[in-house]
């Protein structure tokens, strides 16, 4: 009998039977799948399941300890909860890359070595991006930055993970020390992913311009399975203490000044993400169960605030906080869902934000990390100042614009008030997820000290709002933050480069000669195609690990340059516009046959191992 | 200031006034309280000080308000047409 059945394959299966199914049966698949591996979870033995030689390595697919299970739980039950706010979706192609997407971080997540690890990693991040890319015409951009960036960050990992298998003959995925190329490169592979500045732009940049349910599903995965890895392989790394920290900070102050309501959610994911490296920096169980803890309590919670903040664009098309206002009249319900997501994120007692935050910063203080727990207590109070009380004054409250809305579509509701019922639930009974981490918990969040402690700092922050709220009104600005460097810098770079090539091919003159701004548009979109050929010069030298990746990205570039190069004539005889729509449509179309190629690659070595 | 604030009815200030009133009696409470808490991890000499959550969490929100705002103006802060895409 099959004692276990990998959670990933659950949901690469689904993806693969999504496009045969319609009406109820597919709504059946879309939210039974993921929760049909929740529950599996529940019954796999500890151990390592899924154990193949492949070329005389041992490679393990399924690692299944207290660590990697809660976090299987906690990614299981966000792909259903996920999958009802999504249920309304008609494009299948987005539930696809969504499900290929969850798998690709549970594959990352039960990994027992190394290289199992890095193919899930790149399943992950060339299934999110159409996430993205599905976002429509303005998400061609930060798409193709997010995936240049991510492909950065999986060089990176391969190459440390080569140099740390020389250098120790072993692939395996322990804890592994902060020391020498290998693990310094594997760690910076991993921090890519988790957003830390200054690798972190790609978050924001990209998760604004998802989709509305994609973004459900961006801001859950990548960097807590980042966090995860972190957990396991760098737990007690000192250097993580001060990342965290400078995470926490630098996510809340950027989200102080963000417009983009969607933006501002994103920079708060790096800050809440900064307390769980903070958590994994200090290494003891009492930080690390709190830096797992607030994994699982985050994930929920920020799905509710992206749910709460998609719906209102979804249902009103605006993004920008300034051009909002006075919606708790026609949407009442997301209102309130929203605001149980904002008092869960700002540590409000009785809600699962207040039992996995204190948690990290009593385990800093436990240390006697004084820097740690006063700067993260800091970080909690502009949390709930501009997540809690800015973003849904702004949005809901403050002036009435008159806005015609109406709650969302019910499966949007639903799917919102299930995450949450979550964060009530751990709120109220933390048992329920202290029993799940990987240490033996001895922590009791309700105690009159933690308490009074916490309310005193909400309260004291509602003043400061109150009394400060005319600084507070959001401005209609954006922030540079350090993709500047790659969206200005290196584009300005890339045109003197170009120059010289430029002068003898005839057709690009012609487009200079068209004006400043169309010629300008054009050579930056030529910067990236020499930067993706680059990275994938890099991604070819790298050996047989890469060959399946350097392929499909070998696919993009033919693709992308394909699609440039066709577009000159187009750009030539009509707009710029034009050409974008035939370069998101190509883009579109490759989507099915490349991910049902993934998928086939999946299952088929699935089934050939098993 | 605002329009919107300029124009507001005495009546309105009145409420908001009380409303603050109330919010600071509730931190008194709270730190009223926080003498009597029991401390059963006291790891920095700070969580010993009644109240010193809330100092802290006053001078935090403020830090961040002023802080941000005025790097955000002198630095950050672009048009939003800045990146031209």
């Amino acid at each position: 009998m099959i004692s276990f059945v990998h959670p990933a394959l659950l949901f690469f299966l689904a993806a693969a039977l999504v496009p045969f199914l319609k009406g109820k049966a597919r709504a059946a698949l879309l939210i039974g799948m993921p929760a049909i591996a929740f529950i599996s979870l529940m019954f796999i033995p500890e151990g390592n399941h899924g154990v193949f030689n492949i070329g005389g390595f041992e490679v393990v697919f399924g690692r299944v300890d207290k660590m990697s299970r809660v976090f299987g739980y906690v990614f299981t039950l966000m792909g259903s909860i996920g999958m009802v706010y999504a249920l309304h979706v008609k494009q299948n192609g987005q539930h696809i890359a969504a499900l290929i997407y969850a798998g690709g971080a549970l594959g990352s997540v039960f990994a027992g070595d190394l290289i199992v690890l890095f193919v899930f990693w790149e399943v992950m991040a060339f299934s999110s991006v159409f996430l993205i890319w599905y976002g429509g015409e303005k998400s061609a951009g930060p798409g193709k930055r997010y995936l240049l960036v991510h492909t950065f960050g999986g060089v990176c990992l391969l190459g440390g993970i080569v140099l740390f298998g020389a250098e120790t003959g072993s692939f395996a995925f322990n804890a592994i020390p902060a020391a020498g190329w290998g693990g310094w490169l594997i760690l910076l592979g991993f921090l890519v992913n988790a957003g830390a500045p200054p690798l972190h732009a790609w978050l924001p940049d990209a998760y604004p311009e998802g989709t509305i349910t994609g973004t459900i599903f961006l801001s859950s995965y990548t960097t807590k399975t980042a966090v995860y890895v972190l957990a396991r392989g760098f737990p007690g790394t000192e250097i993580l203490i001060w990342v965290g920290i400078i995470m926490a900070l630098y996510g809340v102050v950027y989200a102080m000044l963000e417009n983009n309501i969607r933006r501002l959610l994103a920079y708060h994911i790096i800050s809440q993400v900064g307390f769980m490296v903070t958590g994994i920096g200090i290494g003891t169980e009492l930080a690390l169960n709190g830096a797992v803890a607030h994994a699982f309590a985050h994930i929920l919670y920020k799905a509710l605030l992206m749910m709460g903040m998609g719906s209102v664009i979804y249902m009103t098309g605006i993004r920008k906080g300034t051009e909002l206002g006075g919606l708790i009249k026609t949407m009442p319900l997301t209102f309130g869902l929203f605001m149980i997501g904002g008092f869960s994120i700002s540590g409000v007692p009785f809600l699962s934000g207040f039992i996995s935050k204190s948690m990290v910063i009593s385990g800093a203080a436990a240390a006697h990390n004084a820097y740690a727990a006063l700067l993260l207590t800091l970080a909690a109070s502009g949390t709930f100042l501009s997540t809690t009380l800015k973003l849904p004054y702004a949005v809901f409250l403050g002036e009435d614009k008159g806005i015609k809305a109406s709650d969302p579509p019910k499966n949007m509701l639903i799917g919102m008030g299930l995450a949450a019922f979550v964060c009530i639930l751990l709120g109220v009974m933390p048992s329920l997820l202290y029993n799940q981490l990987p240490f033996p918990v001895d922590y009791h969040p309700y105690t009159a000290e933690h308490l009074l402690g916490a309310f005193q700092i909400l309260l004291v922050t509602l003043v400061g709002f109150l009394l400060f709220l005319y600084k507070l009104h959001p401005e209609d600005t954006i922030s540079v933050d350090t993709d500047w460097l790659y969206r200005k810098a290196a584009p300005g770079f890339m045109w003197f480069a170009n120059k010289p090539i430029a002068r003898y091919e005839g057709f690009i003159t012609e487009v200079y000669k068209k004006g400043l701004i169309e010629p300008v548009k054009k050579l930056s979109r030529i910067g990236w195609t020499v930067d993706t050929w680059v990275f994938d010069g890099l991604v070819n030298a790298s050996g047989w690990a890469t060959l399946l990746e350097s392929k499909i990205a070998e696919m993009f570039d033919i693709h992308i340059i394909d699609g440039t190069v066709n577009g000159v004539p187009a750009l030539l005889g009509g707009s710029a516009k034009r050409l974008r729509k035939i370069q998101t449509g190509l883009i579109q179309n490759y989507i099915l046959a490349m991910v049902v190629g993934v998928v086939v690659l999946g299952l088929a070595s699935f089934i050939l191992f098993a | 200031m605002s329009t919107e604030e300029k124009t507001e009815s005495k009546e309105g200030q009145a409420k908001k006034l009380q409303r603050m009133k109330i919010l600071y009696a509730v931190i008194g409470l709270m730190v009223v309280l926080d003498i009597f808490a029991p401390r059963h991890h006291p790891y920095f000499f700070w969580d010993k000080i009644p109240g010193f959550s809330s100092l802290f969490g006053f001078i935090s929100c403020l830090i961040l308000i002023f802080f941000s705002k005025g790097i955000g103006h002198a630095f950050l802060m672009k048009r939003k047409d800045y990146y031209n895409d």
